[in-house]
């Protein structure tokens, strides 16, 4: 299949199933909500190393959020039900609680839920206290500068993480280009690109020669391994390849997001676009670049 | 169903009957032939009401009701609206359902509820949200939403819930109250808060407290906003100098625990 110039490799990216929640930060300024949004996001690209994978899904105005201020939408992946609550606890605690101003709601209204608000509460020393507004249960912990205000429980879900694909460009140039291309393509709902700005350098292939590491560089697409390596994916002409990982709340998601970043990062100079699997072994998600590119 | 008041009763009329709970299943003569007290003696409901099946869930009552007690009495389902004014103890020990007067409302709306919602577009008596005397406990979960102004002792013994004055409320508001919010959005009467043990009383106006009371700081309650804006969807108009103003924060009463407290609208 071709897109403009680029061809697009008949495979297929292996997805895993995950748990997803999303968390809503508010702030006086959309800075501080920002402020404690990146600290909640960061070290948070692979749950290989990161424990979660987490990203910013969004920003929202005063309109849309639940106290009338400007807030931030995240979306946190992890690989159980269990971790993700620990993560949350971890997260919302440091990052969030930490940041002047900022308050921190439940953003999906699902039916499994863990208790987030309701542990980080014993930081206030028996001065904390709660509020029942409908069904939503929210603590108020003092703090230095008046009070962190949280929703007690965040809902989580089933969802899709690892969907990917790998953009094969002729230079560093027109590769970074495409990339960017496809990752402001890729702001929607529902889907976060967990690594540096959405692209990650550093693809890996299961395993290593080294018995500690559980993942290791994907030598296949490494031009500078190219003579060395037992077995190379890339096409003559490519210099540089770059991946961008997706993780969604729902695989239909994962899949709209998929398409429209290789629609947009199709151009010249792209040789290829492929997609990272492991023979279709591990993930439960099998997403096919033509199926999806088709429609 | 609609009941329509054709007898005004001389002395106040129990009615525990008027509720979805008590009308499912039934037919209407069998719900026409329910018992009501007038007084001390035992009547049934078409003695006062003329009963029409419109086929719908819901149950409308209408007619001058000032004297008939009990609407809604342990409700847990459904929706009862009444258009005009209503007796006292309307919902009482109601754990669901939603009821709505278009009127006013006597003493005891909501006592002892524990779940469901109550609006009143006009006025309430006393002890909205209450116990009974003698009781400790008032409301313990729900909301009972006021558009009008209240009489004392709003959430005496209150709980849990939330209990909304969009007027002003009269004196010991939030008396003896353990947890939950009060919300007046005109006046606080004298003394709110008196014994109180936990929760939050909130008033957009100045008030003069108890003694028992220390003020704390003023500053800009992050859940306040959110409840502010909790009632703008339901209807209430709130200036925008309430939604991002600054509140008094006062805590009491230091005769009991020390944990409630008072926010009271500074600038």
């Amino acid at each position: 299949m071709l897109i403009k110039s680029t061809e697009i490799i008949d495979t297929f990216a292996e997805a895993f199933g995950m748990w997803g929640s999303r968390v809503i930060v508010t702030g006086e300024t959309p800075k501080w909500a920002m402020a404690a949004a990146r600290s909640m996001t960061g070290f948070a690209t692979s749950v290989i190393g990161c424990k979660c994978e987490a990203g910013i899904e969004g920003l929202l105005t005063e309109d849309e959020t639940l106290d009338g201020r400007p807030g931030v939408s995240i979306l946190l992946f992890a690989g159980s039900a269990k971790g993700l609550a620990n993560r949350l606890v971890e997260r919302v605690g440091q990052c969030v609680m930490t940041c002047p101003t900022t308050a921190c709601f439940n953003g999906l209204d699902v039916e499994e839920t863990v208790n987030v608000g309701g542990k980080l509460r014993y930081f206030g020393d028996g001065y904390q206290s709660s509020k029942l507004l409908g069904d939503q249960r929210l603590w108020r912990i003092p703090v230095m500068e008046g009070e962190f205000f949280v929703d007690e429980s965040f809902g989580i879900q089933k969802a899709v993480g690892g969907g990917n694909f790998l953009v094969l460009g002729e230079d560093l140039k027109i590769t970074l280009v495409a990339v960017e291309a496809a990752v402001e393509a890729m702001q929607m709902q529902g889907v976060i690109l967990p690594f540096p700005d959405g692209v990650v350098r550093s693809g890996s292939k299961p395993g290593s020669k080294y018995k500690a590491l559980p993942a290791s560089t994907n030598d296949a697409y490494c031009p500078s391994l190219r003579g060395r390596a037992l077995h190379t994916e890339l096409p003559e002409e490519v210099t540089c390849v770059l991946e961008i990982v997706i993780d969604g709340l729902d695989e239909s998601v994962v899949k709209e997001a998929m398409r429209v970043g290789i629609m947009a990062a199709a151009r010249e100079g792209i040789r290829q676009i492929t997609a990272g699997n492991y023979g279709g072994n591990l993930g439960q998600y099998h997403l096919q670049l033509h199926e999806l590119l088709r429609g | 169903m609609k009941l329509l008041l054709h007898t005004l009763p001389s002395v106040p009329l129990e009615t525990e009957v008027i509720c979805p709970d008590k009308f499912i299943g039934n037919s209407l003569d069998a719900i026409g032939a329910m018992t009501v007290m007038h007084g001390n003696q035992a009547c049934i409901l078409t003695d006062f009401f003329t009963l029409t099946d419109d086929g719908l869930d819901t149950i409308k009552v209408e007619g001058d009701l000032s004297k008939v007690k009990l609407i809604g009495s342990e409700m847990t389902q459904g929706k009862i609206i009444i258009n005009g004014s209503v007796g006292a103890h309307l919902g009482a020990l109601m754990t669901g359902g939603e009821i709505l007067v278009t009127g006013n409302a006597e003493d005891w709306v909501g006592r002892e509820m524990s779940g469901g919602r109550i609006v009143i577009k006009g006025n309430a008596g006393h002890l909205v949200g209450s116990g009974v005397r003698g009781s400790d406990t008032g409301i313990q979960g729900g909301e009972i939403i006021i558009h009008g102004n209240a009489k004392n002792e709003v959430g005496n013994g209150m709980r849990r819930g939330l209990i909304v004055i969009g007027g002003n409320s009269g004196d010991f508001t939030g008396v003896n109250m353990k947890a939950g919010t009060i919300m007046v959005l005109g006046q606080l009467g004298q003394r709110p808060g008196a014994s109180m043990v936990r929760g939050t009383i909130f008033s957009t106006q100045a008030a003069q407290l108890l003694p028992t009371f220390t003020y704390n700081t003023t500053y800009k309650p992050t859940f306040l906003k959110r409840y502010l804006i909790y009632l703008k969807k339901l209807g209430f108009t709130i200036d925008d100098a309430y939604l991002n103003g600054k509140y008094q924060s006062w805590s009491g009463d230091s005769l009991e625990m020390n944990k409630g407290e008072i926010l009271l609208f500074s600038e």
